[in-house]
This record gives structure tokens, sequence and C-alpha cells, in this order.
């Protein structure tokens, strides 16, 4: 099953290498890895994107709170939550009709294009990871996808909830 | 305000600490710290002749005190020759902080000579490490490593210091810090008041209780907890290769190691146990066998420190997270008021077949031939030292043998490398052992392979004037490796014998010591007398039967008590 964890970790040199080395290590599996300071500088937010059952989540929760510099770890997907990623997408748009389409699409997803040039379009977009991939799809179809970068996902609990020191 | 240069910051800082022992080896990079360790004496530094043997003398030196082990390497090869020694300290939870020295700042990331990324290297098998970027943050980064290697579940951190911090020609401010409190670092010791009452509740409730301890009660000196939980409910108690000593091994409640070379009564006490009292052990699957078979009829208890070993690799039914000496003394707390009268009658159909059990004398062993059986020297190793030495193994079939043979009856008196099961840990480890203790018998059992592992360090035992008495079963053989080949591999002993193996008496004098060959039994019980009545150091060459196996043995793939009883018995 899909699970979201997010961590709260010191924003120290090394902190980052662990928490990876954490999940190689014991074989846990990393869909995605999105990690920043957080309004308090001294503080980084990591959110991980894992595949696993309750056992195997409750071991990666613990292997990870373990660490020195870890504060405090959630597993957003046990509650309600809200969860987005970014993705930018470049397409070609060779022809008036792709163009036609591909700025169709972005309306429809309610993306954005960022940059213009002669022969291709650079669109944002963000939600959820399901959403990013069906537009991916989409955009497939009406256009000739050059590359793309995902940021992974990053979430936050509804509510009350929160992660702080 | 003091003020000192990074390396003088270091030895002050080791002081202040409580450091009386560090186990090292210099280089370029730690010249420096070499040379402000010259300059006092209160610090007892040991010149050893491998770093990955300092790693274990430190090791050694934490396991019989409790108290954190400290190593000096520098950068590079020094460094990584540690890995082993920090990889084994650990496994087994024991505290221990590794100082490395590291090639200057400026230089880091250049592939400089003699440059390797400790704080990498070293990442998986640490509890934590410190690189250390300004000669201020030496304090604190020392006291912060220490607080970390002996509080909560124990293990070694490595602090990194680049050359250039620790430069004898700079001068900074000295303070120690009064509190290395961490935000993100604070250890639960006292388990939770629910959890503990519903585990009383299971105790109490329990038919055919067993105590399960394992080298957590060691490391939180919890001896006379498990003892008085024990006597009060009456309960057989086993133990961890790692537990040893924690409850005496000459207890009449007392039945053996459990496990794969565990005794039977113990096995057979677990597998149908319907409570099963885990302090401090963590259901390695050198004690579980298959995990789908383990123990189908208890309800369990699991006092750990470490809340990522409950229910790890067998559910625990009522996990309580907390140090075992607090979780125990709460848990007493409420057994005090307990009436416990009708305790021994409630468990006496228990007892009966756990004696029955027991009576199967799972330890025997051939006692009728002429050749020299491995027991025989354990058991005569155990009557010279009155049952009282500090006995570190290495590991093989002379480890599993020692703990089988020799009853510990107090904690930090067994020191073996239970986790990583590293070859060349005993000798180094029974000199860690011997410095902490100068007054103390320290023996180390070995095997011909182990004791080549780490062999350089008779040198150091020389200069030191170690009176170690090294135990070596010479089966001419990786024994171990040689038995699961004959279980296994139609005894097809591939790569498992040396055919060239050292004089090891002449070794012995080679390197100033006492070497005695035996390998007659009637010579046994004379040559181990001359052992111990020898000054210095006595290497017993003890040529014993190449073809023993250790038994019991548990079966692949079986339940905790499918064993075999010896080469051709099964339970
Ligand atoms: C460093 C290391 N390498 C390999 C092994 C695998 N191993 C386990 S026991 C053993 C044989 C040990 O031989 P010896 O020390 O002579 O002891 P014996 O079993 O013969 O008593 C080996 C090779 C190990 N445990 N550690
Ligand atoms: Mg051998």
């Amino acid at each position: 099953m899909r699970r979201i964890i997010s961590v709260l970790m010191e924003n120290a040199p090394g902190a980052l290498s662990r928490i990876v080395g954490v999940f190689s290590q014991r074989g846990f599996n990393v869909d995605s890895l999105c990690v920043a300071p957080t309004d308090d500088e001294s503080l980084s937010r990591l959110t991980i994107v894992s595949q696993g059952d309750d056992k195997v989540i409750e071991q990666i929760t613990k292997q990870v709170n373990k660490l020195i510099d870890v504060l405090k770890v959630a597993v957003l997907t046990e509650g309600p939550h809200i969860e987005r990623e970014l993705m930018l997408i470049k397409v070609a748009t060779r022809t008036e009709l792709s163009r036609a389409e591909v700025k169709r699409n972005v309306d429809i997803f309610r993306a954005r294009i960022l940059d213009v040039n002669a022969n291709n379009y650079t669109v944002e977009i963000t939600g959820t990871s399901d959403k990013l991939t069906a537009f991916e799809d989409v955009m497939s179809q009406c256009a000739d996808i050059i590359e793309s970068a995902r940021t992974g996902v990053c979430g936050l609990a509804r509510g009350d909830k929160a992660l702080r020191p | 305000m003091k003020m000192m240069s990074g390396a003088a910051m270091v030895v002050e800082a080791l002081k202040d600490v409580g450091v009386t022992h560090l186990f090292g080896y210099p280089g370029g990079a730690v010249l420096d710290i070499y040379d402000a360790l010259h300059a006092q004496d209160s610090i007892k530094h040991v010149l050893v002749r491998h770093e990955q043997a300092a790693a274990h003398m430190a090791d050694g030196y934490a396991r019989a005190t409790g108290k954190t082990g400290a190593v000096l390497v520098t950068s590079g090869p020094g460094a990584t020759n540690t890995i082993t020694g920090i990889a084994t300290a650990f496994m087994d939870s024991i505290p221990m902080v590794i100082l490395s020295g590291q090639v200057p700042s400026m230089h880091i990331g250049e592939d400089a000579f003699q440059e390797c990324d400790m704080v990498g290297v070293s990442r998986p098998v640490v509890k934590h490490s410190f690189l250390v970027k300004k000669a201020e943050d030496i304090p604190m980064a020392i006291a912060k490593a220490f607080y970390i290697a002996n509080t909560g579940r124990p293990g070694p951190v490595v602090v990194d210091l680049p050359k250039d911090i620790v430069n004898v020609q700079h001068s900074h401010p000295y303070v120690f810090p009064d509190d290395v409190t961490m935000r993100s670092y604070n250890p639960t010791v006292k388990g939770h008041n629910k959890q503990i009452k519903k585990a009383v509740a299971s105790m109490l409730k329990a038919q055919r209780p067993v105590l399960y301890v394992g080298g957590g009660a060691i490391t939180a000196e919890a001896s006379a907890y498990v003892t008085k939980l024990a006597e009060l409910l009456q309960a057989p108690v086993c133990s961890t290769l790692m537990g040893l000593g924690a409850f005496s091994s000459v207890h009449p409640q007392f039945i053996g190691m459990l496990g794969m070379h565990g005794t039977l009564e113990a096995n057979k006490t677990m597998h149908n146990a319907d409570c099963i009292i885990a302090l401090g052990a963590r259901f390695d699957d050198r004690v579980t066998n298959n995990v789908d078979k383990f123990c189908p009829h208890a309800d369990i208890i699991h006092v750990d420190i470490d809340p990522a070993s409950i229910s790890k690799i067998v559910n625990a039914h009522i996990p309580v997270v907390g140090s075992v000496d607090k979780v125990l003394l709460q848990m007493l707390d409420h057994l005090v008021d307990n009436d416990f009268s009708g305790q021994k009658e409630k468990l006496a159909d228990w007892w009966q077949q756990i004696e029955e059990w027991r009576s199967k004398n799972c330890l025997d062993y051939d006692q009728s031939t002429q050749v020299i059986k491995p027991q025989k020297v354990i058991q005569s190793l155990y009557q010279h030292t009155d049952g009282d030495a500090y006995v570190s193994s290495d590991v093989g079939q002379h480890q599993m043998f020692a703990a089988l043979y020799y009853p510990f009856a107090k904690p930090r008196r067994w020191i073996n490398s239970g986790g990583l099961g590293t070859m060349g840990f005993g000798l180094p480890a029974a000199m860690g052992v011997q410095f902490a203790h100068p007054e103390a018998m320290s023996v180390v059992v070995t095997g011909d392979g182990s004791i080549q592992m780490n062999i350089q360090e008779l040198s150091t035992c020389l200069q030191y004037g170690l009176p170690i008495k090294i135990i070596s079963l010479n089966n001419r053989a990786l024994g171990m490796v040689r038995q699961w080949q004959d279980m296994n591999y139609k005894g097809r002993h591939s790569h498992s014998y040396m055919d060239s193996m050292p004089d090891f008496v002449a070794l012995a004098e080679a390197y100033g010591h006492t070497g005695i060959r035996v390998d007659k039994l009637d010579d046994l019980d004379e040559a181990m007398a001359r052992c111990f009545a020898t000054e210095g150091l006595v290497f017993m060459d003890i040529l014993i039967d190449q073809n023993e196996h250790v038994y019991p043995m548990q079966i692949k793939y079986g339940a905790m008590d499918d064993m075999r009883l010896s080469k051709t018995e099964r339970t």
C-alpha cells in the first residue's frame, strides 16, 4: 500500500544521507522523496512516499525515528491529509494543432504554460500524483514529451494536527 | 576561560567525559592529538598493532565495565580498519566513541592523501556520527558523542576530526558544556504505566511462564531485578548468548541458553510457554528459528529500550518501551503486594515438565575416548578459574562450547561478539577487559582460525604486561564451517581446514610469552593448573577432537524446539 511518511529533522549536514541510508540498508522502498528547510531554518521537513504493509511501515517509522537527528515522524496517509506534487513538463509543439491541444488540456487541468518557444512549451502543473500522471498521459497523446521533472510528494495533515518540535 | 589548541581540546574533553583508557594508533592526521596526549598522563593511551583491535579493546573494556570505550585512529586506512570493530559494537549495542583523524577541511573531497569519508563509510554501523567543522565545536561534539553512545540503546559514535581544526599552532577558548540535552534525542527509559499493568496481569495469570533474558538486562544493570522477578514468579529463566550472566547460570531456576545452540530444556520451555517475558532481547534469528512456528501458545511481553526492536520479528502482545531496570522496578512495585504463597504449587506441573526435559542432559558428551573433547576443556577451565573469570570468546564452535559449558554467575563476565559474529574479537576484547580490571582473570577462549585474525596483539600484550590466558581449542579446522559442511554439504570440507598451522607455542614464545601445548587428555588438568600458576600471558594450544560438533542444534525451518541432540538423535 502507498504511504506518505513525513519527517521533521534537524537541518544538519548528513541528516538526509542517514535517512536515505535507513531505507536502502533495510530494504524499504522509496517512490519519491522531497526535502527542504521549514519556516524554522534549523529544521528540515522531509516527505517520503513508500510502499509496504502495516508492519513494514511501522518498522520504517521506528527506524527513522531512532535516528538522532530526527524529531518527529508521522504517517500522513493514516488520517485526513493534503498532498501535492509539482511537475514541469516540456512538450514538442511543432504543429498548430498540437499547440492548440496542449493549450486546451492545460486549461482543463488548470496547469500553466511557463515557457514558450518556437518548437516547445514548458508547462507547470500542481496536484496529486495521480493528477500529474493523468496529465502526463494526456500530453503524450497530443504532443511529444521532451522531458519532465517531478518534485515528489509533499504533504501536511488536515486540521489541527502538526509536526512541531 | 582556558585557551588551547584543538588537539589539546580533544584530550581535555576526553578527560572531562571521564575517559581512562584510549585505544589507538597514530598517523599523519592525528599527530597533533598525539602530541597533546604526550603532554599528560591522566588518560592511558594503549598502542595497539592494528586499528580493528583498538576498537575490539575499547569494546571489551565497555562490556566489562558498562563505561564507554574510546578509540583514536588516523584518517583513511586507520579509520577504515576500525569498521569491523565498530560494526561489532553496533550489533551488540556497546557504547564506544571512535575519534578518527581526517584530512584538512579545505582538502576534503579532493581525494587527498589518506582521505576517506569516514562518516559515510561508517554510517550504517554507527548510532550517530559527527564531522567537526570548527575547533570551538570539539568539546560539544565529544560531550554529545559520549552522551549518545551510552544512553538509550547504546552504540558506537564516530567523531571525525579534520587535521586543520586540531592544529596545535592555534588557540581557541575551551568550554566544556554543562548540558548536552538535544531536542531530537530523548530516549524513553520508564515504561508506560498502562503497559506495565497489562504485563503484570499477564504474568500473574500465566500457568507456564518463562523469562527470556537478553543483553539489554546486562546493559541496564538489571540483574538484581531479573532475579527478584524470577523468584517471585518462580518462573524458569533462559538467556540469549548476549544475556548470559544477567541471571546466574548456577541458579536452580536457570534452564540454559536458548536458540540455535540452546539447551533442550530452554527451547522446549519457550516453545510450550503460555507467557514469555522478554527482557532486553530482540528475537534474533539465532533464537527464533522459523518465526512462523515460534512459540505458538505464548502471550509475549516484550521489554526493550528500543521501540524499533519491538514487534520487528515477532509480534509482541504487550510491548513495553523502557530500560529493563526501570521497567522491572515498576513491575515489581505492582507485584510485591500480591500473595505468591500458592505460586510454587501453581507452577508445579510446569516445573515437572521442565525437569523431565532437563533430565535428558542434553549437554552430555562422549567421555569414553582419549581424544580431548572441547567440552572437557571448558569444564576444566571452569574448575581452574572457580567459575569467576572474565571469559572473552572468538567465533566458532569454541564460542558455543564456552557459552554452554562455562556457567556465568555474574553479568559482564561473558564477552563475545553475538550479533556480528566477528572472528578476531576475542584476544583484543580480553585485553580491554584486562585494562579495565587489572587484577581480574581475563581469559580468551579461541580457535585456531579466529586467533590468527588478531594474533599481532600478542605484541601489545607484551608491551603492557597483560597476563591474559589464551585457551585455544585447536581442531586444525574452521570447525563451525566444517560442522555445517558435515550436516548440509555431505561432508565436503571446502576450504574449512588449514594445513599449514603455525607452531602456536613457538609463536607465543616469539612474542615473549609462555606457550603450552596439550595433546593428551591426561595432561589437560595439570597443564591448565600450570597455565593459571604461570605469571604473565600463557597461550594454551590444546589439540582437540577435530570431528566434534556443537549440540544441541536447532533444525533449520523448524520450531524453536526442533533440534538435533547429537550426530544421530533428534527431538
Ligand atoms: C571475520 C569472520 N570471517 C568468517 C566468519 C565465518 N566463520 C564463522 S565460525 C568460523 C570458523 C572459526 O574457526 P575457529 O576459530 O578455528 O573456531 P572453531 O569453529 O574451529 O572452534 C568461520 C570461518 C566469521 N564469523 N568471521
Ligand atoms: Mg578451529
